[in-house]
């Protein structure tokens, strides 16, 4: 068994008396793509927050390869290896797309500080910010602003920005989301040769994305993930039937 | 529509050209008002990096101008009267070196910029704007009650300080110095806003959480900025001093901060030569119509609404193309 790139032990989360968050542990392997799915309300969006930092948990751990990061913020953690792309696009609009990517090279390079050195006439950082861009099809778009970007062309984006970081562990939430038919299946394409490099922690709400691309998919029904397991088992699991088509849940 | 670059240049001819025009004709009273133009524009370059490029609406830019005009006061006044600054435990004079000045002057404005900024720059939009404001002002109060230097009535500085080389109390010579800090002050902001540093700057006033996903810390980008810009404004307060040989009390004064915002508003903001552009018109108008009326900050007033809601970006955006991204 290889160590996991990405560990999440107990994690738990209440706002007053919801629990939005229960015991939730998984891990992220080398190579994989872990899709995260459940219906609305499940807890997506709180145990995204506090994988990236945005939220604190109550209790439970979360560990990049074997540093724990509990305890960091959003920019430590970013630095720890933690690449993020946003349910709603967040980009830089007055930027054009090889400056928002630029930005994301920087802050890999810790190169933010430098006062002088016009940071556009760094060959070296160009070239590795046009490299994102290409790697997602944007680098006949590299001087466009972001704002007058499509919005499949935004999320990819911020695809670039999170390749640019190098890290360790992609955390995309829903980068299939007004995608379009075609915009997916590039993106699906992409995603499954970025995973060999980077694994990815993926959430999203298309399913036939889901099913191609995850190699372990697991269920979050109101804040407890109550299977983890691969396509074919999830698919014929009876919790997850009930849980997406019973009862109270759309 | 003209290249920015071209109309930044007819702003400095012109602006030599008054100069110039003053010495020939032997008018001081030109040169004093170019002067006073440089000078205040360079503060409005302190202000536009926070303000312009960095999103940070400092309503308190007041306090590092004045800042920097009392530890040039201070120091210039201990000087002239023969008087240590301090005795114990060792004895410091004071100078009228403006060489030593400057550098005091910034290191004094940046301290308090730092400490300023370390709160303020804890929150954001109108409490931010109101924090500074009530910062700058409990530093105008407590000039006003500090009757060693003057109090409410300031203090006066008969002899403008030295400059190695250059009679300083030559109108043209002074003038001099002062425009080249101006330029020195614009070119250092130009390379800073295109450095990583201004990316990440200009990245922070519009998506700070894009910023942090990245892994840069927003706060120390803005505080950086805020430091720096402080530090300017008040070496610019420092020349506002010596041109006038006299600081008071209104130097902090929240008018004071409203006028450098103005001239940044009004000439552009986030464009390098703003400040210098909205300086000079304020300065312009008010020596225009202020001999007519008392109330012509009526019309500053218009000017400023029509230059906001029609100008993109200022005085400069209504007559210069777009920002190049380059």
């Amino acid at each position: 068994m290889t160590e996991p790139v990405l560990t999440i032990n107990g994690l738990s989360k209440s706002f007053g008396a919801v629990v939005a968050c229960d015991q939730v542990s998984l891990t992220i392997r080398p190579g994989e793509i872990h899709a995260l799915i459940g219906p609305n309300g499940a807890g997506k969006s709180t145990l995204i927050k506090q994988i990236s930092g945005a939220l604190r948990q109550d209790t439970g751990q979360i560990l990049i390869g074997d540093q724990e990061v509990s305890a960091l913020n959003i920019v430590d953690r970013a630095r720890a290896g933690l690449a993020r792309s946003f349910q709603v696009s967040s980009v830089v609009p007055d930027f054009t797309a090889l400056q928002n990517t630029m930005l994301a090279v920087q802050g890999r390079e810790g190169m933010s500080f430098r006062f002088l050195k016009p940071v556009l006439k760094n060959q070296d950082l160009v070239e590795k910010a046009r490299a994102c861009l290409t790697r997602v099809g944007l680098a006949g778009r590299a001087e466009v602003p972001a704002a007058k970007l499509s919005h499949g062309e935004r999320r990819n984006l911020e695809i670039a920005m999170a390749l640019a970081l190098n890290p360790k562990v992609f955390l995309l939430d829903e980068p299939m989301a007004g995608m379009g038919a075609e915009g997916s299946k590039a993106l699906t394409a992409l995603l499954a040769e970025l995973k060999a490099h980077t694994p990815i922690l993926l959430v999203e709400h298309d399913m036939d994305a889901v099913f191609t691309l995850a190699d372990r998919i697991s269920v979050l029904f109101y804040g407890r993930i109550i299977t983890t397991g691969t396509v074919d088992e999830v698919r014929r699991n009876p919790d997850v039937i009930e849980a997406y088509l019973g009862g109270d849940s759309p | 529509m003209i290249k920015e670059f071209w109309l930044n240049a007819a702003c400095v001819a012109l602006l030599l050209a008054v100069v110039l025009a003053g010495a020939i004709f032997d008018e001081p009273y030109y040169i004093t008002l170019a002067t006073k133009v440089t000078i205040l524009a360079m503060a409005g370059v302190g202000l536009n990096l926070a303000l312009g490029y960095g999103g940070l609406i400092s309503f308190g830019h007041a306090a590092f101008f004045g800042i920097g005009g009392y530890a040039a006061g201070i120091l210039a006044s201990h000087a002239l009267n023969y008087e240590p600054l301090a005795t114990w435990p060792i004895e410091i004079g004071g100078t009228t070196q403006m060489l030593v000045i400057w550098p005091v002057a910034a290191i004094v404005s940046a301290v308090f910029a730092a400490v300023i900024g370390a709160f303020s720059l804890r929150t954001s939009g109108v409490y931010f704007i109101m924090i500074t404001l009530a910062f700058a002002q409990m530093i105008y109060y407590f000039a006003i009650s500090w009757p060693s230097y003057g109090g409410e009535d300031g203090l006066s500085v008969y002899l403008r300080s030295e400059f190695p080389g250059l009679n300083t109390m030559n109108g043209a010579s002074f003038f001099a110095i002062c425009f080249v800090w101006l330029m020195a002050v614009v070119w250092g902001s130009s390379r800073m806003v295109n450095a990583g540093f201004g990316l990440a700057l200009q990245a922070t006033k519009q998506n700070a959480e894009r910023v942090e996903a990245v892994g840069i810390a927003p706060f120390r980008i803005r505080l950086t900025a805020f430091i720096i810009s402080g530090a300017i404004t008040g070496v610019a307060g420092a020349l506002y001093v010596d041109l006038n040989r006299f600081v008071s009390p209104s130097m902090l004064s929240w008018h004071t901060s409203g006028e450098i915002m103005v001239f940044v508003i009004l000439g552009g903001v986030a464009r390098l030569f703003g400040p210098l552009v909205g300086a000079a018109l304020f300065i312009v108008l008010e020596q225009s119509l202020g001999g007519i009326t008392e109330n012509w900050q009526f019309w500053l007033g218009a000017i400023l609404i029509v230059v906001v809601l029609f100008g993109r970006g200022g005085a400069i955006g209504l007559l210069a193309k777009e920002v190049r991204h380059d």
